[in-house]
């Protein structure tokens, strides 16, 4: 069965229950993307503790919302979030990146709930722009949530995607950008700018909404917005701090692709109680 | 005079016969609908047909979206830019999933003509055949093309079904179309000729030359490029005295790599390959390409007659 949804304060307490897990499990692996997996962690945890529909014991439940990480590097957070949702059990998260695991590097079929692989960045919106139209010709009610990296939509292939996805009035879709302004090699402003962002999206036929993706309360009044949306897809633009919740990953490039050692992470799960 | 059919007519209406059955039938393209015959599919079920724009990494991708939710994608644009410029998209998040994609791309090989090299896919099967789970079809004619899409609808998994773009002699008696098994349309015992696509039309011909000369050839319709009939390569490696592969593609990668891929593991014997040597292609049209790149009957008896002649 699918948990109850959560008021604010319990969305907030199982952002850091699964910011503990992220850092956790990719601290056991010894490898893995911790900072954009904890600067999402606060939309992500919203969506599914307060917004989809799904059942855990039945993931492909025909109508169920569908959810695809696009930026799959962040899968840390994607399967916090389904072992916390009960897609499968918890203690699996500590085998993240072992030879045979249900837990790979980057996300695919093999754990429940992933329906789509991820990691080479820059297709995710096209997967929901399918699962979108599939949705309108087998006039089926449910939405489709696509998660991306700000350095992620430097790929063209996003631009493509959100050309199509206004063009075919995906008003059952919704992105969320993940607005941490890093990349691996620095500052998207520094890498390759991005701005002017939300008239980008703007001019390309989206409702757009910028918020703190930090505010449980901004999130949960952006999806209720996204849901009232017709005729065009909407994209929240989260600006959100990369290592969220840890001091000494906040804002450090090192943390995109790095694991902390077992001092860090004992110091990190410190501050995260 | 044999019937000559254009296998993306054939590709057109064979969807159309899918669609009325199978209300999960999906096509989409990318500006070429015209080309690639989709247009008639999109005519019969516009609510089932997506046009992408230029626009084919979205394409390739949102096909994975839609095969997520149980359609049966058909996926079409010219064969270079299917596999060539969506290849990510292919291997991570179609071929990958194992999804129900159905890749059906026209314009192959060097007969496209005179648009030239940047419009002749001479990589595609390579491109395709290194990605674990794709099946490929290479139908010789029109009514193969329509046995070949049928079995990539029938049969789970991603699919590459190559077509060209000019008419092509349909070959009779062929017998039963089975995915994965070859076809002998000679029998022989002293060479053996293993062709796909158009070049299936110049191994029969060469054939009927040899025959003349006394040789006899045994020529094999290897429509299905992978999986790969292994037991009619070994066959023909035990009966005859060697092999030669003809295709409208590189030498490199595609149907001559995967037969001497098996007989260098299982049968060591001489084969000789007909296909474009590491080149690209060029403008003019198809009868003097096919000349011009040595990929014709001519072409295929010289290599026969060199692997009787060791
Ligand atoms: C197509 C592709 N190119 C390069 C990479 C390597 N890569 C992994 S993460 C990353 C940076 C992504 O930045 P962003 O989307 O901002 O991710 P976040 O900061 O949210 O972790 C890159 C270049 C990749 N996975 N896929």
């Amino acid at each position: 069965m699918q948990p109850d949804n959560l008021k604010i304060k319990e969305l907030e307490q199982k952002a850091k229950q699964i910011r503990r897990n992220i850092v956790a499990m990719i601290a056991k692996a010894g490898s893995g993307h911790p900072g954009g997996s904890l600067s999402a962690t606060d939309a992500v945890t919203a969506l599914f503790f307060s917004e989809l529909r799904y059942k855990p014991d039945a993931p492909l439940w025909p109508g169920r919302d569908r959810f695809h990480m696009s930026k799959g590097h962040c899968a840390p957070l994607w399967y916090s979030v389904l072992a916390e949702a009960g897609f499968f059990p918890k203690e699996k998260l500590m085998t993240l990146r072992q030879l045979g695991s249900m837990l790979q590097g980057h996300p695919d079929r093999r754990t429940p709930g992933v329906e789509v692989a991820s990691g080479s960045l820059g297709q995710g919106l096209s997967v929901g722009l399918g699962m979108s139209l599939a949705a309108k010709i087998d006039k089926m009610d449910y939405r489709v949530y696509i998660l991306m990296g700000d350095g992620e939509i430097q790929e063209g292939n996003i631009w493509e995607a959100a050309m199509a996805c206004s063009h075919y009035k995906c008003d059952n879709l919704c992105a969320i950008l993940d607005y941490n302004g890093f990349q691996i090699d620095g500052k998207t402003c520094a890498v390759m700018n991005l701005e002017p962002l939300k008239d980008k999206w703007l001019a390309f036929g989206w409702h757009a909404i910028l918020i703190d993706g930090h505010n449980m309360k901004e999130i949960l009044s952006a999806y209720a917005e996204a849901k009232t949306v017709k005729d065009k897809p909407t994209i929240i633009i989260a600006k959100t701090t990369k290592g969220k919740g840890v001091s000494f990953m906040e804002n450090v490039c090192d943390f995109h692709g790095r694991a902390p050692t077992k001092e860090e992470a004992e110091k990190a799960l410190e501050e995260l109680k | 005079m044999a019937e000559l059919l254009y296998q993306r007519d054939v590709y057109g209406k064979t969807l159309i016969e899918l669609g009325k059955t199978n209300k999960d039938v999906i096509v989409l393209d990318a500006d070429l609908s015209s080309s690639t015959r989709t247009g008639l599919f999109a005519k019969e079920f516009p609510e089932r047909f997506f046009n992408f724009g230029v626009a084919e990494q979205n394409m390739m991708a949102t096909s994975a979206g839609f095969a997520s939710c149980g359609k049966l994608v058909f996926v079409s644009t010219f064969a270079i830019f299917a596999t060539g410029r969506a290849w990510d998209q292919v291997r991570n998040t179609v071929s990958y999933n194992n999804f129900n994609v159905k890749i059906v791309a026209t314009h192959a090989g060097i007969s496209v003509g005179p648009d030239g090299s940047s419009h002749q896919a001479l990589e595609d099967i390579a491109l395709m055949r290194v990605i674990p789970n794709m099946n490929i079809i290479v139908p010789c004619d029109g009514p193969q093309t329509r046995d070949a899409i049928f079995a990539a609808a029938n049969n789970p998994g991603p699919f590459y079904v190559r077509l060209g773009r000019a008419k092509a002699e349909t070959i009779e008696n062929k017998g039963e179309f089975k995915l994965g098994r070859a076809q002998e349309l000679t029998e022989g015992n002293d060479v053996a000729i293993f062709a796909c696509g158009i070049l299936v039309q110049e191994a029969l011909v060469a054939a009927g030359e040899l025959l003349n000369k006394g040789i006899k050839a045994r020529v094999i319709n290897m429509h299905t490029i992978k999986p790969l009939d292994r037991d009619a390569v070994i066959k023909a490696a035990g009966q005859t005295k060697g092999i030669v592969v003809c295709e409208e593609h590189s030498v490199i990668g595609g149907l001559a790599s995967s037969i001497d891929e098996v007989v260098a593991e299982n049968c060591p014997v001489k084969t000789l390959r007909v296909g474009v040597r590491n080149r690209y292609g060029q403008s003019g049209e198809p009868g003097q390409l096919l000349k011009e790149y040595n990929l014709t009957s001519f072409d295929i008896v010289k290599a026969a007659e060199k692997i009787l002649s060791k």
